[in-house]
């Protein structure tokens, strides 16, 4: 059987770099910027968090082997290579203090973006062997089990069961010809089945044709988080092949940020080619039925309610308003974090840190950013869009003794639609 | 002329007073920023020093220097201090021709040996003696000879003092300056082109009342004229820090007298008094005149780029400097480009499709 | 003079030539690595967004700047210091007239004087602080080192002839020609070349960004 190798990762840095790659390190002159936006930096006062500094084996790599100088310095034996130890000790900088949250992209001075250099040294790091254990262990599971989490489709089946039995909606499943085709998180699936149950509600109100996938439920995607295009593709691809089996236009991500990522920004290049079909949040696609007045709700929370933005969905997907006009529906005490938006902070969790055990401690620190977010604006509860967002904002409230709850978009209005029986 | 007169008593015989002799020695005295006391110490010494011997050695050189030091409307103080040393061989200006010439410079050479001023104006030849000779004597020769026994040497003009516009590019004789044949005798270097006449007086009043060389700069040049740069003294600066220039010689700004700095003026690098002393008894200078100063006092003045140039323009060819230069980086740079882009290519089909199995190796 | 005739005869030619070249090579290898095809549907347009950022990172973030004021003051006052020593001084501007015969108005010299001044200090302050801020002795290498030496010289040569610290003049002029040409010949080599690519580098965050429908 065939290996890792640092061959392999050295190839794979090669293949990513691009131009802007090329620009980005030709810019960079070190003032250190970055780190005053990146949460891992802020919250441990550690040095060695600094973003752009995590690069340091990709920036190698293109100088050496794309610059003038650099190919020469290198003929002449005066550059140091990049070596599995260099790597080993990087792999801690990549993954477990890095949730790809892209905030230090927004503030760079010369426009570094710095997510997506990460993302891109990743590749290099898994192909030579050097991605942390709970991410294989999770991309494993995905790819051989259809779930990061191990789940399979009994599982669900049992959960639409006792959905269907409890509520009087029907949860269909392998409808061809339906409109959109739902994804689902395992996480979603496992932590909060309330999320199924509050689609369907809605769903049925709306008149919306729509269909589960029996091959193909999951929509999150380890290969985006380890960093390995070659597994996040065999994902993705499930989707793509279940969509176009089914003929839906619309396929739906759900409360998830990295799966909204990979489906609707990496999936297409992953394939190599447009997809048939459009890729929606499923924020987006409740916010269209409430324009369309599709989405009828009744009464309003009075409590005083705060939006966490998902780092994947609004500062890199560019979903900013639906969330807030569907808070508008459903509350009406409802107050913006200072920094929100594309500019909110991330909660710890993204970019694969979760998967992560290894950096479980650093993830509770990292966390601190947005307790402070919170604690300034004091509201009872959060409302999020992200099952990795509200497992970390539950796990840090826990920890931090801060009691609020936190509840998801998409069960809020649920709870707030007019049910009509036929 | 008697060596054994005086200095006062000469000027006394030529009709000098003795109220317009200590104007003279307070003015010079001023005019080299010696203290206050040193005007009544220059009237005593130079009223008693003895008539020096003077040797006056004229090489590749166009008499403008001996003209600024000799050309005067009315007999000036300086003139009749030139008058009162003794000058004992200067060829354009004694009498005596040929051999009863060369006859005088022996003879003063002789009497006076260890003692004499020797004055040098225009550069020498090297590529070919031939170039420039006296009585069949070669420049270069006849310097040597007449500097052994000099007890110093002043190096009047451009041209004794750098090498002047003879030396300038492609430098066809060869030309050096005085500095560069003779390096055991004290030297002052009296710069310009021409240099200002009461500058060539003063340097020598100066020496002959304290026997001694002035304070001189890195190109030993007395700092009393050369201290101060042209730009620094200029009636035009305010305008120059103001940014307000004469484009042309015939613009508003030329007629409004504003800086002459884009029409090439050499000011910011050009050391001499003009600004202060101005020339033709004080009547007018160069910049005031309306034309750009040409630094004519500085070494290499002939080759600083050309005198209409604007100082901060590199002598360089930029614009096809440049052409080339992006002409070769295009090509160099499409090289590289496309070397980048095959290593690209082999790496992403060379690459090998990681799956989980490996992973978890 | 012999000396300032060199370094604005041939050495300058020389200087030029490295940096012209140099710099188109380095323009060039960014450009030809190209970007792969995005088949991902556009949220928003790559190209306004893009030329949005180019000009909106000149404004700083505002909890970067109250997290990190002095950076940011220091690094805006040497650089605005620099390029207006180096672009609206009237011999500087009197280069490119000669040369390319671009002309724009100037400041007055004693303003000249009073920002290079504030540059000198700015420039030594942003030393004194990479070598004590925890994040920047971090990331400073050699190489970071050398480029300030490269950018405090001109500066501070300048500074000296302007106020005839040196003598002789030609000298004093030669020698802050020389140190331009050492940042010359030093700016395709180093990250000098941010001068340039920073435009290039902030349009393809803007673009990558534009293209989700955010404005970075």
């Amino acid at each position: 059987m065939s290996e890792l190798t640092l061959e392999r990762g050295l190839t794979a840095f090669l293949a990513e770099i691009d131009a802007p790659t090329a620009a980005y390190f030709s810019s960079c002159v070190h003032c250190g910027l970055c780190a005053e936006a990146c949460l891992f930096y802020l919250e441990t006062g550690d040095p060695q968090y600094t973003p752009i500094k995590k690069l340091e084996p990709l920036k190698w790599v293109w100088e050496q082997n794309f610059t003038l100088a650099g190919r020469i310095k290198k003929a002449l034996g005066l550059s140091k290579p990049v070596t599995n130890e260099m790597l080993a000790t990087w792999q801690e900088l990549l993954y477990d203090s890095c949730s790809l949250c892209g905030r230090c992209s927004m503030v760079c001075p010369v426009g570094v973006d710095i997510a997506y250099l990460v993302r891109k040294t990743r590749e290099g790091m898994v192909a030579s062997g050097h991605a942390p254990e709970g991410l294989i262990e999770a991309s494993r599971r995905a790819v051989q089990t259809g779930s990061p989490m191990g789940l399979q489709f009994p599982t669900l089946q049992a959960q639409i069961k006792r959905l269907e039995k409890e509520g009087s909606t029907q949860i269909p499943v392998d409808q061809t010809g339906a409109d959109y085709l739902i994804l689902l998180s395992s996480m979603e699936i496992i932590s909060f089945p309330e999320y199924l149950g509050a689609v369907a509600k809605i769903f049925k109100q709306a008149g919306v044709r729509w269909t589960l996938s029996s091959v193909c439920f999951e929509a999150t995607n380890a290969g985006i988080q380890i960093g390995s295009s070659d597994i996040a593709r065999e994902l993705v691809s499930r989707i793509v092949k279940a969509a176009e089996h089914l003929r839906v236009q619309y396929v739906i991500g759900p409360e998830c940020g990295h799966a909204f990522t990979a489906l609707r920004w990496e999936g297409p290049n992953l394939i190599g080619r447009p997809y048939p079909f459009k890729a929606l949040h499923i924020i987006e696609l409740l916010d269209q039925l409430r324009a369309e007045g599709r989405l009828k709700t009744t009464g309003k929370e009075s409590d005083r309610l705060t939006l966490h933005d998902p780092c994947n969905l609004a500062r890199k997907s560019g979903c900013i308003e639906p969330q807030r006009r569907l808070m508008g529906i459903v509350a009406e005490n409802f107050v913006e974090m200072t920094e929100h938006g594309e500019f909110n902070w991330c909660c710890g969790a993204g970019g694969g840190v979760s998967s992560n055990e290894r950096a479980d401690a650093l993830r509770m620190k990292a966390f601190r950013r947005k307790k402070a977010q919170i604690d300034e604006i004091q509201p009872n509860r959060v409302v999020t869009l992200c099952a990795t967002c509200r497992t970390q904002l539950e796990e840090g409230i826990e920890e931090y003794k801060m009691d609020i709850p936190v509840i998801g978009l998409t069960e809020l209005i649920a709870e707030h639609v007019i049910e009509t029986d036929e | 002329m008697a060596d054994t007169d005086t200095l006062g008593e000469s000027l006394r015989r030529l009709g000098v007073t003795r109220r317009g002799f200590l104007k003279f020695c307070a003015a010079t005295a001023s005019m080299m920023a010696l203290p206050p006391g040193a005007a009544a110490a220059m009237a005593a010494a130079l009223e008693k020093a003895r008539r020096p011997s003077v040797i006056w050695l004229s090489f590749q050189e166009c008499t403008g220097c001996t003209e600024s030091l000799t050309r005067s409307d009315a007999p000036s103080l300086e003139g009749l201090i030139f008058n009162a040393i003794s000058l004992d061989y200067h060829h354009t200006l004694q009498a005596a021709a040929g051999s009863a010439a060369e006859a005088a410079r022996e003879q003063a050479m002789k009497e006076s040996w260890g003692k004499y001023l020797l004055v040098v104006d225009g550069s020498i030849p090297l590529a070919n003696p031939g170039y420039s000779t006296i009585a069949g004597i070669s420049n270069v020769e006849m310097l040597k000879e007449t500097a052994q026994g000099a007890a110093a040497i002043v190096a009047v003009g451009t041209c004794a003092a750098f090498g002047g516009l003879p030396k300038a590019r492609p430098n066809p004789t060869g030309a050096v300056s005085v500095s560069d044949l003779i390096t055991d005798k004290p030297i002052i270097n009296v710069s310009g082109c021409p240099p200002i006449g009461a500058v060539i007086t003063g340097v020598l009043a100066q020496y002959l009342t304290f026997g001694q060389l002035p304070d001189l700069d890195a190109y030993r040049r007395p700092r009393a004229f050369y201290g101060q740069s042209i730009h620094d003294r200029c009636y035009r600066r305010p305008f120059y820090d103001k940014g307000l220039f004469a484009e042309s010689f015939d613009d508003e700004g030329a007629k409004k007298g504003w800086c002459l700095y884009r029409l090439g003026c050499k000011g910011p690098m050009t050391y001499n008094a003009c600004a202060t002393l101005r020339w033709n008894q004080g009547t007018s200078w160069p910049v005031e005149a309306g034309h750009p100063c040409l630094g004519c006092s500085e070494p290499s003045f002939w080759d600083a780029g050309g005198f209409y140039k604007a100082l901060s323009v590199p002598t360089a060819e930029v614009a096809r400097t440049a052409g080339y230069a992006l002409a070769a980086g295009v090509a160099i740079g499409g090289v590289a480009g496309m070397v980048g882009q095959s290593i690209k290519t082999t790496a992403a089909t060379g690459h090998q499709k990681v799956t989980v199995d490996e992973l978890e190796a | 003079m012999e000396f300032l005739l060199w370094v604005r005869g041939p050495a300058f030619n020389l200087a030029l030539t490295v940096f012209v070249l140099g710099m188109t090579v380095r323009l060039l290898e960014i450009f030809l690595l190209g970007r792969r095809p995005n088949y991902a549907e556009p949220r928003g347009p790559e190209f306004g967004p893009g030329m949005k950022t180019v000009l909106n990172r000149f404004a700083v973030d505002p909890g970067v700047f109250s997290r990190a004021p002095f950076n940011v003051v220091v690094g805006y006052l040497w650089h605005i210091g620099f390029l207006a020593c180096l672009f609206l001084f009237i011999p500087h501007i009197e280069l490119a007239h000669g040369t390319f015969g671009l002309s724009w108005p100037g400041l007055p010299n004693p303003l000249v004087d009073a920002l290079a001044a504030v540059t000198l200090v700015s420039l030594v302050a942003v030393l004194i602080h990479r070598n004590r801020h925890p994040v920047m002795r971090y990331l400073t290498t050699r190489e970071d080192t050398l480029v300030w030496i490269a950018t405090f010289l001109p500066v501070l040569t300048g500074y000296l002839a302007y106020h005839r610290a040196i003598n002789p003049y030609p000298v004093a002029l030669g020698l802050h020609i020389l140190s331009v040409e050492l940042l010359m010949v030093l700016f395709p080599f180093t990250q000098l070349t941010h001068a340039f690519t920073v435009f290039i580098a902030r349009w393809y965050n803007g673009a990558a960004f534009g293209r989700k429908g955010v404005q970075s």
